[in-house]
């Protein structure tokens, strides 16, 4: 139905520090830890916005470095898709707590980081890009619908595009609602055109299959955040094998990957 | 591009439910603001505010999704004669060949607010909260997908006051590849205390009812609406207009406020012509995003004026529905579809004298006269951009 080839992978979780780090895991040539989230602070952002930034938009911004790299893909050329279920629930926690006060107060930082395509508008800072940006959300199948629309304009928009999927642990009381015990981004840069050696190709088709494919047993505890459905195509990456992944759904549908690489 | 036919419409918003209501509002110049009567907010405003979802909940088998958002999207669809058309669509297509992408910016966070605001119960009812029917961003196209009974691809698209214009880049870029035959586009916006606290927040709530382009304008109003549109490469009947182009962009440049010099909004409108193969000149009205905060309509002016000159006709109408934000981008469609319809070119209503620092051709007084092709403008915070092109099919 659609063929990329990808260019670039970034991953940013717990105890998993960029996708080096993460190959390994996947891959099962190294254990998992569980460990703290650690979010390096985007060093494509001025200094101003870096204080002003929402945890959210740094951890997709540092997925997105690491998939960038030091590569032969200028930033400033890159459309981008940005997938998020639940984007910032810490700021949302921050503002509905305001309106508890008897006088509400707003911090205009806290309402633009409030918006679910925060991320899209740091990245424009930082880049000066005025590609398009489209930040999307499908739940738990947000990582599919973002794969989905990324590889769709890239094959048929010009220019490559930079998926990020993100989603961090919702705070209390909002995590009532939404329990996820870890943060995890994952960044692929895909493009229609083979150019400078693809890690992969990715030929991608909608399927009627209702389930995803299993995690890597040692990334389970992820399993919560909806990014983690990227960790099966990953653990295929990282063994240097072919193979088909589902990676959630697209509506009805399942989102099959066949990795060629 | 080829044309994807608008073959199904319709729309809820401040102006009434449905089409009709909407269009007599815009003929007689009745403006859909009132003075805030939403939730207790000391400062003054004026709303564009749905009456009755109040008493319309979602119920039956899909009462799960009930929130103040699907309550609007719910009056929506059934307008218009919206849900038999998509009903018709898919014994044609197949319900696995109609995508369902739908824009919103705070989906169902009204309740979760309200249930902050009663701190002695906020967990007991947050426990009791469906999060991914009501709260979360996806909600909206779920709960529209389940009653329209569509399976193709589904999502919510959330790029702040772009998001609804956006929809319609997706879904032609589904139909272009092959992989849907039609889409139900659009969105929904509700009234919530996150948007009130946080425009006020910024400065850029006026206390009065809008002005846009207007020398003493001071801010937007916001409103809520909910719309959708069903696009298809080949309609069944006979559609009233089509989407001929989009154009998407992004300023980077700065989190809450434009491009000063339009940079953005120029490459979105110019990259709609491009698409449809229209040069400026064949367009004849443009449909702003004019919200009425000072930096807005100034970079818009900017962007337009080196597009059009000040020879196109150009408007807000968000004095009669407010700023309906993340539902702004399929409000505007709509209407840009109606003036195609029915020869109609709207004023700037509340409008007094349009600042004389703008350049392009703000027109202030509605008209009727015949129209073949009319740009919509939707801008939003994250500088991300998205104007849609419109033409009367056939």
């Amino acid at each position: 139905m659609m063929r990329v080839f990808l260019h670039g992978v970034g991953v940013v979780g717990p105890g998993l520090e960029n996708w080096a780090a993460c190959r390994e895991v996947v891959s099962g040539r190294a254990p998992w830890g569980e460990a703290a989230l650690r979010v390096p602070v985007p060093a494509m952002l001025p200094l101003t916005e870096r204080r002003r930034c929402n945890a959210a938009s740094r951890l997709a911004l540092a997925a997105a470095e690491d998939a960038i790299g030091a590569g032969d893909w200028p930033a400033v050329g890159l459309a981008t898709v940005f997938a998020s279920a639940d984007g910032d629930g810490a700021v949302t926690h921050a503002l509905c707590q305001s309106f508890a006060a008897r006088e509400p107060e707003v911090s205009p930082t806290q309402f633009h980081n409030s918006v679910h395509n925060a991320p899209a508008g740091y990245w424009g800072i930082a880049t000066r890009s005025a590609r398009p940006s489209t930040s999307l959300a499908a739940d738990q199948d947000s990582f599919a619908a973002g794969l989905f629309e990324a590889a769709l304009q890239a094959t048929l928009e010009p220019g490559p595009v930079l998926l990020v999927a993100f989603d961090l642990p919702l705070p209390h009381p909002l995590a009532l609602m939404r329990p996820r015990r870890h943060g995890l981004a994952v960044a692929l840069l895909l493009g229609r055109e083979p150019r400078g050696g693809a890690l992969a190709a990715l030929a991608l088709r909608l399927e009627p299959e209702a389930m995803a494919s299993p995690l890597p047993p040692a990334l389970e505890a992820l399993g919560d955040n909806p990014t983690a459905r990227a960790l099966p195509l990953l653990a295929l990456l990282a063994r240097g094998e072919q193979g088909e992944v589902r990676l959630g759904a697209v509506g009805a549908r399942q989102l099959v990957a066949r990795c060629e690489q | 591009m080829r044309p994807l036919f608008v073959s199904g419409l319709c729309i809820a918003s401040a102006l009434g439910a449905g089409l009709e209501e909407s269009f007599a509002a815009l003929r007689n110049g009745t403006s859909g603001l009132r003075p805030n009567d939403f939730e207790p907010f000391p400062h003054p405003t004026w709303i564009g505010r749905v009456d009755g979802l109040e008493s319309a909940p979602v119920t039956g088998a899909l009462a799960r999704f009930d929130c103040r958002n699907n309550r609007l999207a719910q009056l929506a669809l059934a307008q218009d004669g919206f849900e038999q058309a998509v009903a018709r669509a898919r014994e044609r297509h197949g319900a696995a060949r109609i995508a369902v992408l739908l824009g919103t910016t705070t989906s169902g966070i009204l309740e979760t607010e309200l249930a902050y605001r009663r701190s002695a119960e906020t967990e007991r009812l947050l426990a009791a909260r469906d999060y991914a029917a009501t709260h979360g961003m996806f909600s909206l196209a779920e709960f529209v997908r389940a009653r329209l009974g569509l399976e193709g691809p589904a999502a919510t698209v959330s790029n702040a006051c772009a998001s609804s214009a956006k929809v319609f880049a997706q879904a032609a870029r589904l139909i272009e590849a092959g992989i849907c035959d039609a889409a139900v586009v659009g969105g929904v916006d509700s009234l919530c205390l996150t948007t009130l606290y946080g425009f006020r927040s910024l400065e850029l709530l006026s206390a009065e009812p809008c002005r846009p382009c207007d020398e003493r304008r001071d801010g937007l109003s916001i409103g809520e609406a909910g719309g959708f549109a069903l696009l298809e490469k080949a309609p069944g009947a006979k559609a009233a207009a089509a989407l001929l182009g989009y154009g998407e962009s992004s300023d980077g440049y700065h989190m809450s406020s434009p491009h000063p010099g339009g940079a953005g909004a120029l490459l979105a409108m110019s990259d709609a012509l491009a698409r449809a193969g229209v040069r400026p000149g064949e367009v004849d009205y443009v449909n702003l995003h004019g919200t009425g905060t000072p930096a807005n309509d100034r970079a818009e002016d900017a962007a337009v004026h080196a597009l059009f000159g000040a020879a196109t006709p150009a408007s807000s109408t968000k004095g009669w529905t407010g700023h309906t934000l993340g539902a702004a981008g399929i409000v505007e469609a709509a209407i840009s579809v109606l003036c195609l319809e029915r020869g109609f070119l709207p004023g700037t209503l509340n409008t007094g004298r349009p600042d004389p620092a703008l350049r392009s051709r703000v027109v202030l007084e509605s008209e009727q006269r015949p129209l073949s092709r009319v740009l919509s403008n939707s801008f939003g915070f994250g500088g991300n951009n998205c104007s849609l092109l419109f033409g009367r099919a056939g």
